[in-house]
């Protein structure tokens, strides 16, 4: 089980925190493009990604441990790619004892380097997510075109998230404090269609909460004039210092892409 | 005449029959601040939610500071009304503090400097000034309470009409939050159980039981008639 | 504070991380998505009119909330609610796109539970797919068992499951096609897998919605879903592409994966003979082109207008699928634009 923990901003006041969002949001996706069109096996290059990585976390004052910490939590997903190991072409390193399934090397490189990738592509997302407030990022996500529509649902999603998972815990608690089969016991098919009756009238009853807790908060938005277009104060400009020190990652990381393209 | 509710023989019938309003009269003049008690289900939201329309009557009519509830006049009377929910959790739909406060300012159409402006001094108003920036799930049931009043207050409402204010609240916010009520000089309605919130703070009681005004007078008068309290469910302060 | 959240237990393909898809592929995931999702809030604002935002934004709360709740299921592991199917039921496909569209990019952005560059694939994965499988099965097999109470969660348990099936099958074509496990390994691996999670997604959706039939009725606003028939043609769309992407290997005399990984599974020695279709000449592995290009998989996959090389390959290949696409979107457009003429006259 992936266990995350939602992140968020550090309470640090520092270059980072403070770049415009407009600007580290296309950064992190321009880093996170950079680093997929790696090509494979360009090991000097990914170090030297992790390294720009990790002095971000520094100028950010995020603890680089805990950056690489969290980005670990990708490792469950890489066993879609473990497959090439064996799958690969020649040349063979060795064979897997008993199975004697080949290990390729290609394969192995290959499937090392998707695993780096992914660790530094889903590092430039924890620092982004840890130097500005999901608040922040809303708004620069609907400066920068993305439907307002969309953007206000996910607003309303982030507002209510975690009053609906506190209600969902609480639900949690109370049927495992009386439910008949305990966690641990043996699964039967009779126990496990109860178990789902017990989980699915509770998120029946979670939606049916959503529905009613919408009607009113429609009401609310009715009473203080809204019509159906969402509306917010227009966004800064945007200053150029800024867009210059968002230029500085994207162009190291650019070159990094360039010199490994060429060797 | 800004200030003033009337409701004339309202009557509403939800679309699946139940009827939560009979024949409901009722007078606010400019500045008075009037309670409104009853039972649970006694058709007290109800009412409410007809004051700046929206719900609309089956029969009768709404008029607020002059002018009658209807859809020409709608914008002018949502700004005017401001509609406090019992569950500030309903009525705070935006993650962050200053979003939800300027939220009517943005819908009025005002500048962005006064949208800044009004959402400043509404929640000075409120002393939630050093909150602007807070994330609403985070501030504890009273301070919401406070910020669900700016939202209101930003939009320079002439009339205030609040659903259980004190509801849930620990006696030391409830006290603050019934000094901050005694504080604003408005027009006010406030559906309330708190028997003593009533006392402190209302010149005239209306009783509302099943679906109709049961009665309307003096706080003093009503608090002091036992027999009237004990025959709607409700208990002297 | 704000609670700890742990975030769900995704099955493997739902939540991909930036990495484990080509980026091409991950920029035509975008560019669907986006088009789905303006089509999506169209759609949605005849049916919802200013509900829409806060509705489905509550809704998309509960249903990332409802994914929290985890039951024990056989194997130690525990099942729990993906939802595409059950918002779909609940307020028609459309609105379920925006729901789902909205739960991935809180997913992805504040629990770092799937990237940003592959979102767009997450979102046709967890979203897009789910909704239209999920409810178009639904809504055949409830009118099969003319509308009964049973038909009705006979055809979620079906829509639910079946969804779960259709979207791993196209995770593992994304997989392949990004050269990150094999046709004949993701294939199997993700649908077998998905067959048994897809039961615990049919229960749930099953016994969540007939609470909310016994206690609210009036809240299943989805049968009522405009745009259904636009709806229909993107689904067809979306299961004609895969359709081309998992036949047209099997067409080719040499691609049987399934059968070529079994037989390197029972034989170990004769392995050399290239596994798995990875007949790929070694200059281009050492080019570093190796697990990038989709159809080496296929070693004489040829499109005969545009050549033998792999680049051509791949994008011949996205092209179909894009065309395949575009064609459902534009069919469903003219369906509207035809009903709404037909309202007018």
């Amino acid at each position: 089980m992936i266990q995350l923990q939602h992140l968020n901003p550090t309470e640090a006041d520092t270059a980072l925190h403070r770049l415009d969002p407009r600007v580290k949001l296309i950064v992190a996706l321009s880093l996170i493009l950079i680093t997929g069109l790696m090509p494979s096996g360009a090991f000097g290059a990914y170090i030297a990604l992790f390294a720009l990585m990790m002095a971000e976390a520094i100028i950010a004052r995020v603890s680089p441990v805990l950056v690489v910490a969290r980005s670990l939590a990708v490792l469950p997903f890489s066993l879609a790619a473990v497959t090439l190991i064996f799958t690969g072409p020649e040349p063979y390193l060795a064979a897997l004892p008993v199975t004697g399934w080949p290990i390729s090397e290609p394969g192995l490189v290959q499937c090392v380097s998707i695993v780096f990738k992914s660790l530094i592509s889903v590092q430039a997302a924890i620092l982004l997510i840890a130097t500005t407030h999901f608040t922040t990022l809303l708004w620069a996500m609907s400066s920068l075109r993305i439907p307002g529509v969309l953007v206000a649902i996910i607003s309303f999603m982030y507002r209510y998230l975690f009053l609906l998972a506190d209600e969902a815990a609480r639900l949690s608690r109370a049927r495992d404090s009386r439910s008949a089969v305990p966690a641990g016991s043996p699964v039967t098919a009779r126990s496990l269609i109860f178990r789902a009756r017990t989980t699915g009238r509770m998120i029946g009853s979670l939606l049916v909460r959503a529905f009613e807790r919408s009607e009113r908060v429609y009401n609310a938005m009715l009473s203080r004039g809204y019509t159906g277009a969402p509306m917010q104060i227009d966004p800064p400009q945007l200053c150029p210092r800024d867009v210059l020190i968002g230029l500085i990652p994207v162009l190291i990381a650019a070159s990094l892409l360039a010199i490994s393209l060429i060797i | 005449m800004h200030h003033t509710i009337e409701v004339e023989n309202l009557t509403y019938t939800y679309p699946g029959g139940h009827q939560a309003l009979i024949d409901v009269s009722l007078s606010v003049g400019p500045d008075e601040r009037v309670a409104l008690v009853g039972p649970n289900g006694a058709g007290k939201s109800t009412l409410m939610l007809h004051l700046n329309g929206i719900y609309r009557p089956t029969s009768g009519q709404v008029t607020v500071g002059g002018l009658p509830v209807t859809d020409d006049n709608i914008g002018q009377i949502r700004a005017w009304v401001g509609l406090v929910f019992q569950n500030p959790d309903d009525q705070l739909f935006n993650p962050r503090v200053f979003d939800d406060v300027a939220f009517g300012p943005l819908h009025m159409a005002l500048p962005e400097e006064e949208v800044r402006r009004r959402v400043d001094a509404a929640l000075d108003a409120v002393g939630m000034q050093d909150y602007a920036d807070h994330i609403s799930h985070h501030l504890s049931l009273g301070q919401k309470k406070r910020v669900a009043i700016a939202t209101v207050l930003s939009m320079h409402p002439k009339i205030l009409v609040l659903d259980e204010p004190t509801a849930g609240l620990d006696p030391r916010a409830r006290r603050s939050l019934i000094n901050l009520l005694d504080s604003m000089e408005r027009t006010m309605l406030t559906a309330t159980h708190d028997m003593r919130l009533v006392a402190d703070l209302f010149t005239r009681v209306v009783i509302l039981d099943n679906s109709r005004v049961a009665a309307d007078g003096p706080t003093g008068d009503i608090l002091s008639d036992g027999a009237l309290l004990t025959e709607h469910g409700l208990e002297a302060p | 504070m704000s609670p700890i959240l742990s975030a769900p237990p995704a099955p493997p393909p739902m939540h991909a991380p930036d990495g484990f898809f080509s980026v091409w592929l991950s920029i035509a995931g975008w560019i669907i998505t986006l088009v789905m999702v303006g089509l999506a809030i169209r759609n949605t604002r005849s049916q919802l009119g200013e509900r829409q935002i806060p509705l489905m934004g509550i809704v998309g709360a509960a249903i990332f909330a409802g994914q929290m709740l985890n039951f024990t299921i056989p194997g130690g592991t525990s099942g729990h609610l993906l939802g595409g199917t059950l918002a779909a039921i609940i307020l028609g496909p459309w609105a379920s796109v925006l729901v789902m569209t909205a739960v991935v990019v809180v997913q992805g952005l504040l629990f770092q539970d799937g990237g940003l560059l592959v979102m767009g694939i997450n979102i046709i994965n967890m979203g897009i797919i789910t909704s239209f499988v999920g409810y178009f099965t639904y809504r055949h097999v409830k009118k099969l068992f003319k509308d009964s109470r049973g038909g009705m969660l006979a055809g979620a348990f079906a829509g639910a499951w079946l969804s779960l099936i259709v979207t791993s099958a196209f995770a593992a074509v994304e997989l392949a096609v990004s050269g990150t496990s094999p046709m004949g390994i993701a294939l199997p691996a993700m649908v077998g897998v998905h067959s048994l999670i897809g039961v615990g997604e049919g229960l749930l959706t099953v016994f969540a919605l007939s609470f909310i039939f016994a206690t609210r009725p009036d809240l299943l606003t989805g049968e009522a879903a405009p745009g259904q028939k636009a709806a229909g043609w993107v689904l067809t769309g979306l299961l004609l592409a895969l359709a081309i992407t998992l036949f047209a290997p099997l067409a080719s005399p040499y691609s049987d994966g399934l059968e070529r990984i079994a037989e390197a599974f029972a034989e170990p020695s004769e392995v050399e003979i290239a596994p798995v279709g990875f007949a790929v000449p070694e200059e281009a592995v050492f080019n570093g082109k190796f697990g990038e290009s989709p159809y080496e998989i296929l070693p004489d996959y040829t499109v005969p207008f545009l050549g033998e090389s792999g680049a051509s390959t791949i994008v011949a290949g996205m092209i179909g699928v894009l065309i395949v696409f575009g064609t459902a979107v534009g069919l469903a457009t003219l369906t509207r634009v035809r009903k709404k003429e037909e309202l007018s006259t």
